[in-house]
């Protein structure tokens, strides 16, 4: 087995004390410029992930996740958005920082796969340069030791005759292989932070099995932190250690895995758990959240959610902002009345 | 027991992937290989399957839209691969599809009460009026409001847009329904709203569903039946209930435990990490999230 993270490949020099987050966001609100006018996508998110977790981000389109992630690892168009708040990765603020800083930041100290991993990927290029390309421009690496290192990349996640297997372009790869490929790519300069933006989604549920248990087994390897974001409440089960969800731009909930399935604080995340059939379900009706996920410029000023919520009560949930709020076991929820209500998880 | 509803036997259906230079087939993919079932009205078939398992051909093959190239399919007692064009065309009123992506089989140029009147073709006799009485209908029936017929896809979000082809597929009173990945495309929350459409629709009017999913615990939910398919091939076949608790194929159970369930205890491989939320939040900038909200400028 392999021993604490400490003593894995992930132990280069200056890492931060064991306590500090390795990715602290504050505040976070981004505006796009649409129409003549700046709309709000991302409305003062909070998030952290601490060493070595996977932390779930969960949320149907439109809720600003993915919005939220490319802010992280600073791939808005400068022209077209406005970033405020604060995003700290290990300790650094990345918010207002120079496009020449974040670069070097980017691929080394964070890095990101994507839900289509065959279009993040160079069809001009053979696997074995793409995976060298990072490791030639953060650790300057010559072109054959940067090839040799790319070829024992492939190796470490899963891909079986490596040393010819670089050689390849990636249509000569399936779907999953690409992610794999995306994959080392992105470890490749062992990060301190991986965001995994819907990087199973497009896959079938056997590839996607083994996609999910190479990341675990490379998490504990590589001593990576992980920013999960996902749709898929199963998914979520099955990777992370505490959950966000976001809806229509907010953070309306951030509980451990246990806690948000079993006790959810906010009334969408039981609408979320209610809404996929469980594993024994056959027969009966599923319960529909009504009505659909508002666009940004139709967000209500009060809580987000209480158009669609069978919670709501009128003079408390449609007056003011809901500010997000600490429960007695340290949860994080948005919502007035998560005092008063008693919501249903999922069954046991 | 009633008659079927349809019933299909040893369809198949290959691809020529490469030719020699005169033009002769050199080799050959099976899309499908033999696939055979029967479908009551009222119930429904599920097949699973991953990519390129062949489900979507064999819906595809069922209606005819593509030909196969041997086998037998009856609907409603008549032999749907005999049958001459012309004929084809008043079966295939009885016998609808919905496809995975509602914006893509919407024209976005028309609106949504022309597009569900336009599909009222066996009710030729009918005046304007009653068609557009009818159009009107079958919208309310599916959720959607008066206000909403002249307005156009684009309007829509994916679900309203999934339900108002699950309309216009409803439009000649169907015996039958091939869902093709009906909710693939839509969000975990509007899934729901279709999925129990379905569910009313089938109690209301006996529908019979073909319902083609690469989500096992939809089918599971939805089908009284199901086919797993692999590269082609059915490999099982069953009652629901029996196929999920005792699959026999190593396939199946291979497809069954790659299912992820939003169960974290039975999920959990590695053990979680202890670390609290409160922690990982620092008080300061909870703090500061309030003052922001309340603060926030109007925009």
């Amino acid at each position: 087995m392999q021993q604490a993270t400490s003593g894995g490949p992930a132990s280069t020099g200056t890492s931060p004390s064991a306590e500090a987050n390795v990715l602290e966001v504050r505040d976070l609100s981004v505006e796009f410029y649409t129409d003549n006018d700046w709309v709000r996508v991302v409305d003062g998110v909070n998030l952290a992930v601490a060493p070595g977790q996977t932390m779930g981000l969960v949320g149907e389109s439109g809720s600003g996740k993915t919005v939220t992630s490319l802010a992280v690892m600073g791939l808005l168009d400068r022209r077209m958005s406005r970033v405020s708040g604060s995003i700290e990765l290990l300790g650094r603020e990345l918010v207002g920082m120079d496009e020449g800083s974040l670069a070097d930041i980017r691929g080394s100290e964070m890095a990101m796969i994507f839900q289509e991993p065959r279009r993040s990927l160079d069809p001009a290029f053979t696997v074995g340069d793409q995976i060298a390309e990072v490791l030639r421009r953060h650790e300057g690496l010559n072109r054959r030791d940067a090839r040799k290192r790319a070829a024992e990349m492939l190796d470490v996640v899963g891909i079986t005759n490596a040393s010819e297997r670089v050689k390849a372009y990636p249509h000569e790869f399936s779907g999953g292989m690409c992610q794999r490929v995306m994959l080392a790519i992105a470890l490749a300069c062992k990060p301190k932070l991986l965001i995994a933006d819907e990087p199973t989604t497009a896959l079938d549920v056997t590839v996607q099995a083994e996609m999910l248990r190479l990341m675990n087994e490379l998490q504990s390897d590589f001593g990576v932190s992980i920013l999960f974001i996902t749709h898929d409440l199963g998914v979520v089960a099955e990777m992370c250690d505490l959950v966000t969800v976001m809806y229509a731009g907010q953070v309306v909930e951030a509980s451990p895995l246990y806690d948000l399935y079993e006790r959810p604080a906010h009334p969408y995340t039981e609408g979320l758990l209610a809404a996929v059939p469980d594993a024994e379900a056959h027969g009966g009706r599923l319960l529909a959240i009504p009505g659909t996920v508002p666009a940004p410029w139709q967000w209500p000023t009060s809580c987000h959610f209480h158009p669609r919520c069978t919670y709501k009560v009128a003079g408390r949930c449609d007056v003011a902002p809901v500010p997000l709020d600490v429960t007695g076991d340290g949860r994080l929820v948005r919502c007035v009345r998560h005092d008063e209500i008693a919501l249903k998880g999922v069954k046991q | 027991m009633s008659a079927p509803l349809l019933e299909v036997s040893d369809l198949r259906k290959t691809y020529v992937t490469k030719r020699n230079v005169w033009g002769k087939a050199t080799q050959r993919l099976t899309a499908v290989g033999g696939v055979s079932f029967t479908l009551e009205p009222g119930r429904t078939l599920g097949i699973v399957g991953e990519t390129g398992a062949g489900k979507s051909t064999v819906g595809r093959l069922v209606l005819r839209l593509i030909e196969p190239d041997s086998g037998s399919v009856k609907l409603l007692g008549q032999d749907v691969l005999a049958m001459p064009r012309k004929e084809l065309r008043s079966l295939r009123a009885k016998a609808q599809m919905i496809f995975q992506d509602p914006f893509s089989s919407l024209d976005p140029r028309m609106v949504i009460g022309a597009a569900v009147e336009e599909s009222l073709t066996v009710h030729a006799d009918l005046s304007k009026a009653d068609r557009e009485q009818r159009s009107l209908d079958l919208l309310q029936r599916v959720g959607l409001r008066a206000d909403q017929m002249d307005r156009y896809p684009r309007e829509f979000s994916g679900g309203q847009l999934q339900r108002i082809a699950i309309a216009r597929a409803l439009a000649n009173d169907p015996d039958f329904i091939v869902c093709d990945e009906p909710v693939a495309a839509l969000d975990v929350s509007i899934q729901a709203q279709v999925l129990n459409l379905l569910l009313d629709l089938q109690a209301e009017r006996g529908l019979g569903y073909l319902f083609i999913s690469h989500d096992l615990s939809l089918v599971r939910f939805l089908a009284h039946d199901v086919i797993v398919m692999y590269k082609g091939e059915v490999v099982e076949m069953g009652p629901t209930a029996q196929l999920f608790a005792d699959p026999q194929h190593a396939y199946t159970r291979k497809l069954l435990s790659a299912i992820p369930v939003a169960q974290p205890r039975r999920e959990r491989a590695r053990a979680l990490s202890g670390a609290v939320l409160s922690s990982l939040i620092p008080p300061a900038s909870l703090a500061s999230a309030g003052v922001t909200q309340g603060g926030r400028p109007s925009c």
